[in-house]
């Protein structure tokens, strides 16, 4: 009984299922092109060796794995595991700041009037059309020596008389938040929008005080909003070399920092840097699955 | 147990200019089942958010046995509510969804698993307690939702219409069942819907809600029989209305003739000194007369225009000359347009309107 209209081919679940593949033909060859061969690259190479001035040796061997750990030929060094624990910190706790920020912004932007909201989320993106390396100078100049908050900060006692606030783990937060924070908001406020509020009702309908209403109302219907907000914050600040390059000092070195050095900085090792971008894509993936197992088996 | 009932005293709400309540005043008495019956926009839903706590009136007291609950919040009151999404927790289970008024309260573990599991046992949804919401059909969920406010033991029980979600055959069953749920717990239902019918299965008594006021209030049988203005009478299965004129107090003057009614017309003179109203019949109350049939008054010729089979009755469109009116006979007797009949209104069934 089916007439053959052409677009019909596409509009069911079986069809779909047929010709669907056909589609992604192109973006998938742009996939295995650009994504998978130069990760199996990548994977390939970081088990090669340094040669001199900066070759690859391509010889098999563990080397990048001892290095990552520490060992060399001058005995053991806790460098590059701080600067993984370092790295690893300042992302979950970035992603934490803005949770805690997003969250209720994401609620007052949902309280408006539609007109209103649209409004205020294109004024939570604005930030993010201009170019990062361009605000996180100005951040540079805003938390420098003469300026307002360094001395705010000098005179409620937060840092010593001859500190500033820049440049410093503050400084790399502030950046690393107000970088991240658009991307945060912007799936906490849909799943705001999307708030079924007779949950919420039933809630405190059924004796539940703020705190459990809270928990069973309203972050529960909201997990998968969280979820992405997460993963939108986590994943990039994981590999974030920009801000912290600028705004940490000499001394703050992140693991995106660590691989920019190993490919066109000092250090001038393919390899490990190879070994380092294996090891930062298994620890984004990694932290992903232990949230969303723990996230979604916390909400029983 | 002493008997708790409810009393709403002078309640109004008004959102923004739009008076949604005008001064509602009525007592639910313990163990009662009562409908709130109106169209959509009545003010029936604002009022059972007002019961229940979720709105504030602008005025007005709500007392639950002898305790004024205005100015108490929806987790300070013993009344819980049945919501018309159900709005399960759609993280936890049948089960846990059933205890969480419970929970909340911190009720030791056993007896949660004991009232639980005997809630689930009265609303016929035992073999659920592991499943998610996002798995249940609607009938189900229903229940599950009956349950999670029925094993708190509330006073009072407020459904906000519970059951507009399903299909017609399921709603008939669950009409039922919920009649048979409040029978075993001895529970106040107030239920809101729109559904006429439903209002009529289910309750022991029935408020009709309009432009924010209860114009009706009293058993399905009396308003559906009596109903006390036009809204009442077309709203609650589609009575003809006859526009008369008072000739006396038992006389009234029709566009086809004159008829006889029980009740006095209290209709206010107009402005060229006629007493006009409405009076309202059902159709299954316009007897066709057969031939050897003879009354002594309210009988008129019509013609048939049309015959409308509605499975289990005829509807008959009888032409009175001047109106029309709708008949209802019975499927074994044939009356085909054309056809030129005597009709008989007994005075018992004109029921005079208020306006």
């Amino acid at each position: 009984m089916t007439t053959e209209v052409f677009e019909g081919k596409l509009t069911t679940r079986s069809h779909m299922r047929k010709f669907g593949l056909l589609l992604t033909g192109p973006g998938m060859l742009w996939l295995l092109v650009f994504l998978l061969l130069p990760t199996i690259f990548l994977l390939v190479m970081a088990f090669a060796e340094r040669g001199s001035y900066g070759t690859i040796n391509w010889t098999f061997s563990f080397d990048n794995v001892k290095k990552l750990l520490g060992f060399s030929s001058f005995g053991w060094a806790a460098d590059n595991l701080v600067i993984l624990w370092r790295s690893f910190k300042i992302a979950v706790v970035t992603t934490l700041l803005c949770l805690a920020i997003g969250l209720p912004m994401a609620f007052w932007i949902g309280a408006h009037s539609k007109k209103v909201s649209t409004l205020l989320l294109a004024l939570v993106m604005v930030p993010s059309c201009t170019n990062l390396v361009i605000r996180t100078y100005a951040w540079m100049i805003l938390l420098g020596t003469q300026m307002p908050p360094t001395w705010l900060a000098r005179t409620l006692g937060f840092i010593g008389e001859a500190e500033s606030l820049y440049p410093g783990t503050f400084a790399v937060y502030i950046g690393m938040v107000s970088c991240m924070l658009p991307f945060a908001v912007l799936p906490l406020y849909t799943s705001v929008e999307r708030l079924d509020w007779g949950i919420v009702e039933a809630s405190r309908d059924l004796y539940a005080g703020p705190i459990r209403t809270f928990y069973h109302g309203i972050l529960s219907q909201m997990m998968p909003g969280i979820v992405a907000s997460v993963v939108l914050t986590l994943v990039p600040t994981l590999g974030m070399y920009v801000v912290s390059d600028l705004l940490g000092g000499a001394k703050f070195i992140l693991i995106g920092n660590l691989i920019q050095q190993q490919f066109f900085g000092t250090a001038l090792d393919w390899p490990f840097g190879a070994m380092l971008g294996i090891v930062l894509i298994i620890s984004s993936v990694l932290s992903l699955v232990v949230f969303q197992k723990t996230g979604g088996k916390s909400f029983v | 147990m002493e008997s708790v009932d409810l009393h709403i005293k002078g309640i109004q709400k008004s959102f923004g200019d739009k008076a949604v309540l005008k001064g509602i005043d009525v007592t639910i008495k313990d163990g009662e089942f009562v409908t709130l019956l109106g169209p959509s926009g009545c003010g029936k839903t604002t009022l059972l958010r007002i019961i229940a706590g979720f709105e504030k009136a602008d005025e007005g007291t709500v007392i639950l046995g002898g305790e004024d609950i205005s100015k108490k919040s929806p987790a300070m009151r013993d009344i819980n509510t049945v919501f018309q999404s159900y709005a399960l927790f759609p993280h936890l289970n049948v089960y846990n969804n059933i205890a969480f008024g419970l929970k909340s309260k911190k009720t030791p573990k056993e007896e949660i698993e004991r009232k639980v599991k005997a809630m689930m046992g009265v609303v016929n949804i035992t073999d659920l307690a592991k499943e998610m919401p996002s798995t249940l059909s609607g009938g189900q969920k229903q229940r599950v939702a009956l349950a999670r406010a029925l094993v708190n033991e509330p006073d009072i029980l407020l459904l906000d219409e519970p059951l507009s979600a399903l299909d017609a055959n399921l709603r008939k069953k669950l009409q039922a069942e919920l009649r048979d749920v409040q029978k075993k717990t001895d529970t106040t239902f107030i239920m809101v819907t729109h559904d006429q019918d439903e209002a009529i299965a289910v309750s022991d008594r029935v408020l009709v809600m309009y432009k924010g006021a209860i114009i009706q209030d009293g058993s399905p049988e009396d308003v559906y029989e009596h109903p006390v203005n036009r809204f009442v009478a077309t709203f609650i299965g589609e009575a003809n209305i006859i526009e008369c004129e008072k000739i006396s107090d038992k006389l009234i003057k029709s566009a086809f003739g004159e008829l006889v009614v029980e009740k006095v017309p209290t209709w206010p003179m107009d402005a060229s000194g006629k007493k006009c109203g409405g009076v309202a019949i059902r159709m299954e109350d316009i007897h066709v007369c057969n031939a050897n049939e003879h009354f002594e008054n309210n009988v008129f010729h019509a013609k048939i225009l049309e015959r409308i089979f509605r499975g289990d009755y005829w509807e008959l469109i009888a032409d009175f000359g001047p109106i029309k009116l709708r008949v209802m006979t019975d499927p074994d007797e044939i009356y085909n347009p054309g056809d030129e009949v005597k009709l008989y209104m007994e005075p018992q069934y004109l029921q005079v309107l208020e306006d």
